[in-house]
């Protein structure tokens, strides 16, 4: 069980508002990520949660208990930290039976759990090793390691790959979302990268300044962006925006369209530009395309083995149907 | 440093401070074994005999000689003690958030800057003067008889004195260690359900460890040596009652002008030190390994 209902939920340090009143249900079993650009209050959030900051007011339930006042250790959550904070003085063993041991478990149970934990994450060997001899991947498995022991209601992830290089991050995406599959236990995560949000999720919280901006199944933020920050932040390369005319034609005040939603052709389109920076990456070739009479470039995706140039004139169509609407307040229009 | 050219430059160059260094630390050391085998008497002038280990039988078979080892490793030992649970206790309480950190900091490492013998004096005459001092006034006001410290602990009073000199430099550091820990290691170790106690005994003392192991190791050079407070306050008595091996050293040469057992003395207290040395660096000196 890990049903997490935030009510009314407000944090300020000082006089500073970083969360703003808030509600909030994590079902059960949910993968839910919450993302945002630096500073908007998701490692708040996720600390309030674990109880490591207190509420400046409303109600926290865990499984349809208050929990505001509960001490961390009885909250029945596990946390993962973005440093690990693995206990560098103790071994793999000692590091994931701490909590066990904290909690007066019995030897032979903490041994059990110790073994099947180091089975499932591939650290059978590391075991007495200290920290301080793994690598950043390995250390990342004990801390969920130690995690798992404690059979919680939840985990909670504070951005756990942002240590880690490009390829370990992926693989790690990996690892977790299978453990999540396999435990079928609460998940909540909070990251800055849009692609670990899409890939894991499922059910997104976009936060900006303190406030949900909307919540939803990572395709549902893709398809209907709320506003125009959700616009912006989910996909990419980044939606392109645009103002003017064409936004006007179409009855919006900034009209929205996907780098993947418009057709590049050399020849004819509905929109002249040249090409600007081209970016290759094999499957796919994004243009930066410079549109006349306009200073923001338009970014297109188009298929992997086309050859335009820096220069070169280009012709772009958008899909129509694909095309997003927002008014001034920059919401959706539907 | 890769070719020979430079390494052979290197060699000359470094050798002019090699050899100061070494004649710095050979020839006194060298003088003192030499003078700690002659009969050499300031009171009595004129030939200087050869007198091989006279000297040391006379100094080890001294019956002040055992009072100042068990004096020295009571001063050692119980500043040591002191210092460096209370630079704990001083240290966690330091790095709690709280107004007027700052100035509390500088408060606290002031007794550091302030000079052994002005220190011992002020601690001697103003706090522990059984009529004049604070102490004595203190105990005068709810109606006890004052301690004359001195007289009846003389070696307890030294420590209390030196353990508040040292007493900064061991928070120093401990606060440092302190300040270099993760918050978030302690946080995971709330969330493991590790109470305060749990937490200090698992995470933070473990982390300070090397810390106070460097506490121990320079304290120790340092306490071995231990003079000036002694000579203001006590000039190690009442009978030999503070007087560690530093002011017995000093003793035989200085008051009793016997150049030749001064020297026995220092030589017998350079072994002693290394001893000590030896057994500190087998005991804790696993803790700097890793």
């Amino acid at each position: 069980m890990g049903q997490i209902t935030l009510h009314r939920v407000t944090k300020n340090f000082g006089e500073t508002e970083v969360i703003r009143p808030l509600d909030l249900t994590i079902e059960d079993g949910e993968f839910v990520v919450f993302v945002g650009p630096s500073g908007c209050g998701k490692s708040t959030l996720l600390r309030l949660i674990a109880g490591l900051e207190d509420v400046t007011d409303g109600r926290i339930e865990i499984d349809g208990q208050d929990a505001t006042g509960v001490p961390p250790a009885k909250r029945g959550l596990a946390m993962v930290f973005q440093s690990y904070a693995l206990y560098p003085h103790m071994s793999v063993r000692k590091n994931i039976a701490f909590p066990m041991r904290m909690a007066g478990l019995d030897k032979a149970e903490q041994n059990r759990r110790i073994e099947n934990a180091a089975a499932a994450l591939n650290l059978t060997d590391y075991l007495d090793r200290r920290p301080g001899q793994l690598s950043g991947g390995q250390r990342q498995r004990v801390a969920i390691g130690r995690a798992i022991v404690r059979e919680p209601a939840a985990f909670l992830f504070d951005e756990p790959l942002s240590n880690l290089d490009a390829a370990l991050r992926v693989g790690m995406r990996m690892e977790i979302s299978e453990l999540h599959t396999r435990l079928k236990t609460t998940m909540v995560y909070v990251t800055h990268d849009q692609v670990e949000a899409m890939t894991m999720a499922d059910k997104i919280v976009v936060l900006q300044h303190g406030v949900i901006e909307q919540v939803g199944s990572p395709l549902d933020l893709y398809r209907n962006p709320r506003n125009l920050f959700v616009a912006g932040f989910i996909g990419s390369p980044k939606m392109n925006l645009l103002t003017g005319e064409e936004a006007e034609r179409r009855g919006a005040v900034t009209m929205g369209i996907r780098p993947e939603h418009i057709a590049a052709s050399p020849t004819e389109g509905a929109w002249r530009g040249t090409v600007g920076v081209s970016e290759h990456l094999g499957s796919d070739t994004f243009f930066h395309v410079h549109l006349e009479g306009r200073n923001e470039p338009v970014t297109v995706r188009a298929g992997g083995e086309v050859s335009m140039h820096h220069g070169d004139t280009i012709h772009l169509t958008p899909d129509e149907r694909r095309i997003h609407r927002f008014d001034a307040q920059g919401l959706r229009i539907q | 440093m890769a070719t020979k050219a430079s390494r052979s430059a290197a060699r000359v160059m470094i050798a002019p401070s090699v050899i100061l260094l070494l004649g710095w630390m050979l020839i006194p050391l060298a003088l003192t074994l030499y003078f700690s085998v002659l009969r050499y008497n300031l009171l009595m002038p004129g030939a200087n005999p050869f007198i091989g280990v006279e000297n040391y039988t006379y100094f080890l078979t001294d019956p002040a000689f055992r009072d100042a080892i068990v004096n020295t490793l009571l001063l050692v030992g119980g500043v040591l003690t002191v210092t460096v649970l209370g630079g704990i206790g001083l240290a966690i309480l330091l790095d709690q958030p709280m107004w007027g950190q700052g100035i509390v900091r500088i408060l606290v490492i002031a007794p550091f800057f302030v000079m052994p013998t002005v220190s011992a004096l002020v601690w001697k005459n103003m706090f522990m003067n059984p009529v004049n001092g604070l102490f004595a006034h203190m105990a005068t006001a709810i109606g006890l008889q004052p301690f004359d410290f001195f007289a009846v602990a003389p070696l307890a009073s030294i420590i209390g004195i030196v353990s508040w000199q040292w007493l900064p430099f061991a928070t120093l550091i401990l606060l440092t260690a302190m300040q270099s820990l993760d918050s978030e290691q302690l946080e995971a170790a709330e969330m493991d359900g590790a109470g305060p106690l749990a937490r200090f005994r698992h995470i933070m003392l473990p982390h300070m460890a090397r810390a106070i192991t460097v506490v121990i190791l320079i304290q120790t050079i340092f306490l071995l040596s231990i003079f000036a407070e002694i000579l203001v306050t006590t000039n190690g008595g009442p009978g030999t009652a503070s007087t560690n091996l530093t002011f017995l050293v000093y003793a035989e040469s200085l008051l009793r002008f016997d150049v030749g057992t001064g020297s026995a003395g220092g030589v017998v207290a350079i072994v002693l030190a290394n001893i000590v040395a030896i057994f500190l660096m087998r005991m804790i000196g696993k803790n700097l390994d890793t």
